[in-house]
């Protein structure tokens, strides 16, 4: 893969930051807004202070092998500890950081993790609480003093502590730091990712210098990124894709990451750094979406009129704008005039002025929605990739954007289709095992060297990647006709009112679904209609919620049978529940994806009640508040019947 | 509460008495604050807690008994000079400028620290200048203590309840008092926001040794988290003492917490 293998002198991330230093030193590196301003730190900066935490840990104790546990929201000195581990030939292992502490425990336990550097009091807290279980972690450092003052533990450090005690011992042996980055190889593992758990207990996936750094290269020479770009760090740091684009790439082409005031800013922040590189799954684009959509609803007539009619030229053509492609010079005039009067404003409401490049991946992304942002010229594209393949498989090129593809294999990536239609992949950024799991290594890679994805695709004639569903969510109809749930949920989720849904057909006769309403777009429905409501529960067992969540089901109905393959799958029957299924319910997982099976289990009561055709079902279930407890919610759910459409059976 | 020591008397009550026409609002009341320490009053409705807090800061002046600040004596209290001396406080009823930002309603508790002339403030130059800078990095050290960046340029009467209390409290801690006075801090809050309420409430008698004094409803809060209790009942004084105490006062258990149930 010669355009991607990096020269050896750049060849490790450790190297690379030492690179950026020499190469652009006063040049922003990260960005943080503290007391209400933008605060910098060079990359000469960054590095000093990468290599003080470096020998801060090594004076710790901390060695080449040992992992280095991250917890906490995207902080400058959270990334710089992954560096600073790397420098000494240890592993990072961020982890998410809103997982209470027994979710901690197992990633603690299976990595061997003996230090750990927190972002607050609250992390502290946690991994205090499950200290007595964790019998080798034996350091934990903090970045924020905040509440601290009465921790007395002596294997407590304060972030500052450490640097300081890293500087000296940078003046006592000025080489040391220095041979430590020479020993790194690049076929070292540089960092480990654990997968959200969606099929059973998660794994550790070992990625080393060379698979990121080949991911990163390939990404930044695809789409051009350049050292000038800027980017919003507000993902969590175990996530992959924040670690491809705010660690590896950020380090690879040397542009300035920008870390959020906290997750309630994001959007003031966005709007204050103007990003040109962004990067977002479909739920915060949605978000974005059903935010301005409720905003226009509540504006004046002459705004709404305006907006509307900008919109629909801005539909007409502004994606092909986008593209290159001809478009008539009216057109072309009045895009000019929306950008001027509707679109440009909206663009720098969103933050998105400056933007030249966007991503989406993780889960698909509604037509509409897809169409919506690159119509006002937001050039938003998409890419699939797994934890396992450093999130880079496949990227859409500029100008060949199709919606309901994934794009082409990206530079250096081979892929191809399995004989029962699973995507299998190969590549430098492939994982180097999971670990201490060999066997489950052997499962994910065959004997050619491919790793086996789990999704289900094919390629369409002009090369292009389309996903079906998981390869194992694939089910069929009692009758034998195929059925997809992802794809019927995701169709139901790309209306606004619609937050999350689950869709039930496997081996049964016919296809029912569980619909989770959007309490802000629901809400503000219910609101301008006068229908009054208490709370979640209340509003989602309102008769009009019903009335209008039928429309819903029933387009999608209609969409299947236009779509001749999947009309068996048409919802016969749904239910709204009752509570918004929450990752701290284990309905979902941290990355927000319907955990399917366990749902299932825990509303087996409501199933039942669908497929026996039971108009109302009584239910009871545990939910877990944000500090642990628990407590019941109970409702009494109706159960509703869709209409559905007789199948237009094709020739052909 | 680990570590968390009281030290001397810095606010000494003695004998209050408050009259509207015929009304006794407080009679013949003693009490003391100590520095460091959370001080909580409570009673039934109507008890003359609010009142207290009122006496204590000036706004209302008692007819009889003294006050003793930080070693001083005296009659009564005034407001000004209870700010100068360092006694912030909250509301019952909320009182923010509900058409300003929450950043300019903060902004406010700087006011007696304030010293530019009226004409530098207002061409914006020299001291004023200088000042402004200071006041709102003090400000921001406030927001960021809160946790309420988010809403920073929001109109307060834009927020909901439980966050405009916040608000409340980010003003009185802005004045930077080393006494805060808390007229039910958690009134109509959800648990949620009652337990973050009460994590700030400990912080600040934690982190910058404020002494408060706080008047709530909530039982189970006022317990948790108060060094001592003051209880009031028909503006006498039933009850004084560490919770645990106040608790097994017969008296105070049958005029406040009722038939134990």
């Amino acid at each position: 893969m010669p355009e991607t293998a990096a020269p050896p002198s750049l060849d490790t991330f450790p190297r690379l930051l030492g690179h950026h230093a020499l190469v652009r030193g006063g040049k922003t590196a990260m960005r943080e807004k503290y007391l209400g301003i933008w605060q910098t730190w060079s990359w000469r900066e960054v590095a000093e202070r990468v290599g003080d935490l470096a020998c801060g840990l090594a004076e710790l104790g901390f060695r080449r092998g040992d992992n280095l546990a991250i917890v906490g929201d995207n902080r400058p000195r959270l990334y710089m500890a992954m560096a600073a581990a790397q420098s000494l030939g240890g592993v990072p292992v961020p982890l998410y950081q809103d997982a209470v502490a027994d979710e901690m425990k197992f990633v603690l336990q299976d990595a061997g993790i003996r230090f750990a550097l927190v972002e607050d009091q609250e992390q502290v807290d946690k991994l205090l609480e499950i200290k007595g279980e964790l019998p080798a972690l034996e350091h934990i450092v903090y970045d924020d003093s905040r509440g601290m003052r009465h921790y007395t533990q002596p294997f407590l450090h304060d972030i500052e502590e450490l640097l300081g005690v890293g500087r000296v011992r940078q003046k006592d042996h000025p080489d040391f730091l220095a041979s430590e980055i020479a020993v790194g190889r690049h076929d070292d593992v540089s960092v480990m990712l654990y997968t959200s758990g969606t099929t059973g207990r998660p794994k550790g996936v070992c990625l080393t210098h060379d698979a990121f750094i080949s991911a990163a290269r390939g990404g930044v020479a695809f789409d051009r990124l350049s050292a000038d770009e800027e980017i919003l760090s507000y993902l969590p740091m175990a996530w992959v894709g924040d670690h491809l684009f705010s660690f590896a790439q950020a380090l690879v082409a040397g542009f300035a990451i920008n870390c959020p005031e906290s997750g309630e800013t994001v959007m003031t922040d966005l709007r204050e750094i103007g990003p040109t590189y962004y990067f977002a799954p479909p739920r915060v684009f949605e978000n974005l979406l059903t935010q301005v959509t409720i905003r226009m609803e509540d504006a004046g007539r002459l705004k709404q009129r305006l907006y509307q009619y900008f919109m629909g030229v801005a539909r007409r053509c502004g994606a092909d704008i986008l593209d290159g492609k001809p478009v008539s010079g009216s057109d072309r005039f009045l895009y000019a005039l929306g950008s001027l009067l509707v679109i440009g404003p909206l663009k720098n409401v969103l933050g998105m002025s400056r933007i030249r490049i966007a991503y989406t991946a993780g889960a698909a992304i509604g037509p509409d929605l897809f169409r919506f942002y690159r119509s006002i010229g937001i050039n938003l594209k998409q890419l699939y990739g797994q934890t396992e393949t450093c999130a880079y498989v496949c990227l859409q090129p500029d100008g060949e954007i199709k919606l309901d593809s994934v794009g082409k294999p990206a530079p250096g990536v081979e892929v191809k289709i399995a004989e029962n239609g699973e995507i299998l992949v190969k590549g430098p950024m492939l994982l180097k095992e999971y670990y201490q799991r060999p066997d489950a290594t052997a499962e994910a890679i065959n004997a050619e060297g491919y790793f086996l994805t789990g999704d289900a695709g094919f390629f369409d004639d002009d090369g292009h990647l389309k996903i079906i569903d998981r390869a194992k969510d694939v089910g069929r109809l009692a009758n034998g006709a195929m059925f997809a749930p992802n794809y019927i949920e995701n169709k139901l989720k790309f209306f606004p009112y619609i937050k999350e849904a689950v869709a039930f057909g496997h081996q049964r006769e016919m296809v029912c679904a569980f619909i989770n309403i959007d309490i802000g777009a629901v809400g503000n429905w219910a609101e301008r209609r006068g229908i009054a409501y208490s709370g979640f529960a209340d509003l989602a067992a309102k008769v009009e919620v019903y009335q209008l969540i039928q429309g819903c089901v029933e387009e999608v109905n209609a969409q299947l049978v236009a779509e001749g393959m999947l009309a068996d799958s048409q919802i016969h029957r749904f239910l709204v529940l009752h509570k918004e299924l929450d990752p701290d319910d284990d309905e979902l997982t941290r990355t927000r994806k319907v955990r399917r099976g366990f749902i299932a289990q825990k509303y087996a009561v409501l199933i039942d009640a669908l497929y026996a055709g039971r108009s109302t079902q009584y239910i009871e279930t545990q939910v877990r508040f944000e500090d642990g407890r628990t407590g019941k919610v109970a409702a009494e759910v109706q159960i509703r019947d869709a209409k559905t459409f007789p199948a237009l059976r094709q020739t052909a | 509460m680990s570590g968390r020591t009281s030290g001397d008397v810095i606010l000494d009550l003695q004998n209050i008495s408050l009259r509207f026409g015929g009304v006794k609002a407080l009679t013949d009341i003693s009490f003391n604050v100590r520095e460091h320490e959370i001080r909580a009053i409570i009673g039934p409705n109507g008890a003359g807690k609010s009142s207290m807090l009122n006496v204590i800061n000036g706004v209302y002046h008692p007819q009889e008994g003294r006050i003793v600040f930080h070693g001083e004596e005296r009659r009564k209290m005034e407001p000004h000079k209870a700010a100068a001396q360092g006694i912030a406080r909250t509301f019952q009823n909320i009182a923010l400028f509900k058409g300003m930002s929450v950043l300019d309603n903060i902004m406010t508790g700087r006011i007696t620290k304030m010293h530019a002339s009226f004409l530098e403030q207002a061409i914006h130059f020299g001291r004023a200048r200088r000042e402004e800078l200071e006041h709102r990095q003090k400000v921001e050290e406030v927001i960021d203590f809160l946790e309420i960046q988010h809403i920073r340029k929001t109109p307060v009467g834009r927020l909901p309840y439980g966050l405009q209390k916040r608000v409340e409290l980010a003003r009185a801690l802005a004045a930077e008092p080393t006494m805060l006075l808390l007229d039910e801090p958690m009134a109509g809050m959800n648990v949620e926001e009652k337990q973050d309420m009460c994590r700030f409430i400990l912080d600040v008698n934690d982190q910058f040794g404020t002494t408060i004094v706080l008047i709530e409803h909530d039982m189970g809060v006022v317990m948790d988290i108060s060094d001592r209790v003051v209880v009031l009942d028909y503006g006498k004084k039933i009850g004084d003492g560490t919770p645990d105490e106040v608790r097994s006062n017969p008296e105070v258990i049958s005029a406040y917490l009722g038939v134990s149930h």
